[in-house]
């Protein structure tokens, strides 16, 4: 999966938001959004072109929890550890998740295909627990109902 | 006869966007509309179906297959395949108990659409204010008596008020839209529900404090409310609402989002300030006070979502009406999310004064499970938990700040017998270890140090004296707390008391002047004095003071 990185998808959002003070976190979810995570030639460029030292960046980069320096996989699982998840159980979810697909908080499977971030609230907590798998958001889970999601999922992408 | 489906974030998640597909591929003779979050969380999908007389049948728990039905009794009036989803009379009462002004909208009308929010008398508010000069605007939200919804309950018009106060020609309204507490979803259902409900009250506070710029700060897992609410802003600056000479006003306001990047700190103001300068989310020393030095170190007012989610309907109905509800010390109305092991899920706004009881049991129907109530969680990380023995008290910001915990911004985790406290302390340790911004020693070390500890009990591992421990990590400063009144660190305003040195008073009069509660007495030249009973903590004459003579302690 070793890809050259190719600065150029940048051009748009820097030229829209490098002259523009406070926008260093703006561009760097820009930056998210084009290539799954922060490349470090990504954000070299991004230092050259705002004048904020790369080391400031990393600063910035590492402080919020969104943001990623390592390529994820096609499916970002975010299961919910938030306080109304925690009591509906989602630690069972977690337990689930990490037997099925053998990978833990932070982690991406071999094949590339699910990575796995616990987070502390989606919103949902009526449902929950609740976790979200890229744009899609599950409910109401129980440990057989997540198999069959991930099931599915990995059927999808063969 | 027309179709309107929930369509707010839990809504979606429960599949109400299947519902809708499925739908509009079957053959339905009428119009088909969506809603925010209705509130009613735990029946969704909801489909809500009006006739021409505009009576609702509300339809609950629907599903993909449930669409030819629909169609059935749309096309042909034949309600027997719909009979089994229409919503139980006790289930309405979920909503029918309720008093509703910040979610007076919320999943009746079209989130997507303006003409939605002005049919219902939306931004005839903000033109009455335009009508007035900012100090009566301010005045109106000072007789209402709101307080800020987003947890510590400071009243809002001081807020105003003291920008509105601070010299500069630039300032910044600010809305605190990071919703950090897990468990709580107020803020989100008031954005995806209602948007122009919340720019409205964002403008009338923008034109009361004078300031040109509005920002919304939202927290970036909310993808529906960012998008909903950068929709809203579009169609609000099309329509001359947003801009230039608003309503062919003086007043000018531009508007802008930005998405949180993920960490609990920037819901404190000063980190969310720093967060949306670009840095990382540090807090910053206070004072001085986003009034006095805030955003681009300019004149900046905060509140959190649901405190402007109140202002028009404050605007439109007299500062009184708001006021005659609640209680002596806390006016209005609050709105919670209900979660956890409570068998009605959802948002619940009810006026202050009510009792947790109102809320758990009578609104939300008690336990789903067949074990009992133990406890609820209140405040987010920042509150505690409130046992079952104080299930009778009242919703009040002081009645609440008694039993250990806050009222928070809304979040209410209910608990029954199977939930292990110990294992709720180390939960929320583990948060706040993990959330930590790493300024404070106490925090960044102390929070670690005692999840190792609670770890190893919750493992089994406890050891005779790590109670003790565990009591001494934090003792001296819960013991100062307890014994002698005292926050050590100055946080707890609860418990810090500002005195006036009467050395270094030199009776200048600038403290009493600008005290908000006159509680400060005395005669130029002459040492002042505070009356401590009198004193609301503001912290405002420790500001001003130019000869250091207000001490806080
Ligand atoms: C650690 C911490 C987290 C906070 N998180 C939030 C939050 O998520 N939302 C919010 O509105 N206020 C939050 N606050 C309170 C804000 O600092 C601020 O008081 C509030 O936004 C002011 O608005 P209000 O007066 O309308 O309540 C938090 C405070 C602290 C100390
Ligand atoms: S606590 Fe899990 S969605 Fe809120």
């Amino acid at each position: 999966m070793e890809n050259t990185i190719n600065l150029s998808l940048l051009d748009g959002v820097l030229s829209e938001y490098a002259e523009v003070k406070g926008s260093l976190i703006t561009i760097l979810q820009h930056t998210q959004e084009i290539y799954g995570y922060l490349p470090k030639e990504a954000i070299e460029l991004i230092s050259e072109k705002t004048g904020i030292a790369t080391s400031d960046i990393m600063g910035v980069g590492t402080f919020y929890t969104q943001f990623r320096f390592e390529p994820v996989g096609k499916y970002l699982i975010m299961l919910c550890q938030g306080t109304a998840c925690h009591v509906n159980s989602s630690e069972l979810i977690l337990q689930t998740i990490q037997d099925e697909l053998g990978i833990d908080d932070g982690q991406t499977t071999e094949d590339g295909l699910f990575s796995l971030k616990c987070v502390a609230c989606l919103g949902c907590c009526s449902l929950s627990p609740v976790m979200m798998i890229n744009e899609d958001t599950y409910g109401s889970l129980t440990p057989d109902k997540t198999k069959k999601i991930l099931k599915e999922l990995r059927e999808a992408a063969l | 006869m027309r179709i309107v489906i929930g369509q707010g974030s839990c809504g979606i998640a429960a599949g109400a966007e299947k519902v809708r597909k499925a739908l509009l591929n079957v053959d339905v003779r009428c119009d088909i509309s969506i809603t925010g979050c209705i509130g009613m969380c735990y029946l969704e999908p909801i489909v809500d179906i009006y006739d021409d007389n505009n009576t609702l049948t509300r339809l609950v728990k629907v599903s993909e297959t449930d669409a030819q039905a629909i169609a059935d009794y749309v096309n042909n009036g034949d309600k027997s395949a719909v009979e089994k989803l229409i919503v139980t009379e006790e289930d309405s009462q979920f909503l029918t108990k309720q008093t509703r002004i910040a979610l007076r909208n919320c999943g009746i009308i079209n989130p997507e659409e303006i003409t939605a929010y002005t049919a219902t008398g939306g931004y005839d508010a903000l033109k009455k204010a335009l009508g007035m000069t900012p100090e009566e605007v301010i005045d109106i939200i000072k007789v209402s008596g709101l307080a800020g919804r987003g947890g510590a309950g400071f009243p809002t018009w001081f807020k105003w008020n003291a920008a509105r106060q601070s010299a500069g020609e630039e300032k910044y309204l600010i809305c605190n839209a990071d919703e950090g507490d897990p468990g709580a979803f107020m803020d989100r259902a008031v954005i995806e529900s209602d948007p122009h409900n919340l720019i409205e009250g964002m403008l009338i506070g923008a034109y009361a404090i004078g300031a040109k710029h509005a920002v919304v700060y939202v927290r970036a897992e909310y993808p529906l409310a960012i998008k909903r609410l950068k929709n809203a802003i579009l169609q609000a600056t099309e329509a001359g609402i947003i801009g230039e000479n608003i309503f062919g006003s003086n007043f000018s306001c531009d508007f802008m989002i930005k998405a949180g990047a993920g960490a609990f700190v920037c819901g404190e103001e000063t980190a969310l300030i720093e967060s949306l300068e670009g840095h990382r989310g540090m807090p910053r020393l206070k004072p001085p006070f986003p009034a006095q030095s805030g955003f681009w170190r300019k004149p900046s007012n905060i509140n959190n979502v649901e405190t402007f989610a109140n202002v028009a309907w404050i605007i439109n109905n007299g500062g009184e009406a708001f006021a005659a509800m609640g209680t002596e010390g806390s006016k209005g109305t609050k709105v919670f999310a209900v979660t956890g092991k409570v068998k009605r899920s959802g948002l619940v706004e009810i006026p202050m004064g009510k009792t947790l009881r109102d809320v758990i049991f009578d609104i939300g129907g008690g336990m789903k499970t067949d074990k009992p109530f133990k406890a609820v969680q209140m405040g987010g990380p920042s509150g505690g938990c409130i046992p079952a023995d104080l299930i009778d008290t009242v919703i009040d910001y002081k009645a609440l700040g008694a039993t250990g915990a806050i009222m928070g911004s809304g979040g209410m985790v209910v608990m029954d017998e199977s939930t292990c406290m110990v294992g709720m302390a180390k939960f929320f340790l583990d948060f706040t270890a993990k959330e930590s911004c790493g300024k404070c020693i106490h925090c960044r070390i102390g929070t670690k140090r005692m999840l190792e500890m609670l770890e190893r009990i919750t493992n089994g591992d406890g050891k005779e004296g790590d109670i003790e421990l565990l009591e001494e990590l934090c003792y001296s400063e819960y013991e100062a707390h307890i014994h002698d009144k005292k926050c050590p660190a100055g946080e707890c305003s609860a418990l810090i008391e500002y005195t006036i040195n009467a050395d270094k008073c030199r009776g200048c009069t600038l403290c009493a002047r600008n005290c908000p509660v006159g509680a400060i007495t005395g005669t130029v030249k002459n040492p002042h004095v505070i009356d401590t009973d009198k004193c609301i903590k503001c912290g405002k004459c420790y500001s001003v003071c130019r000869f250091d003579a207000v001490v806080k302690a």
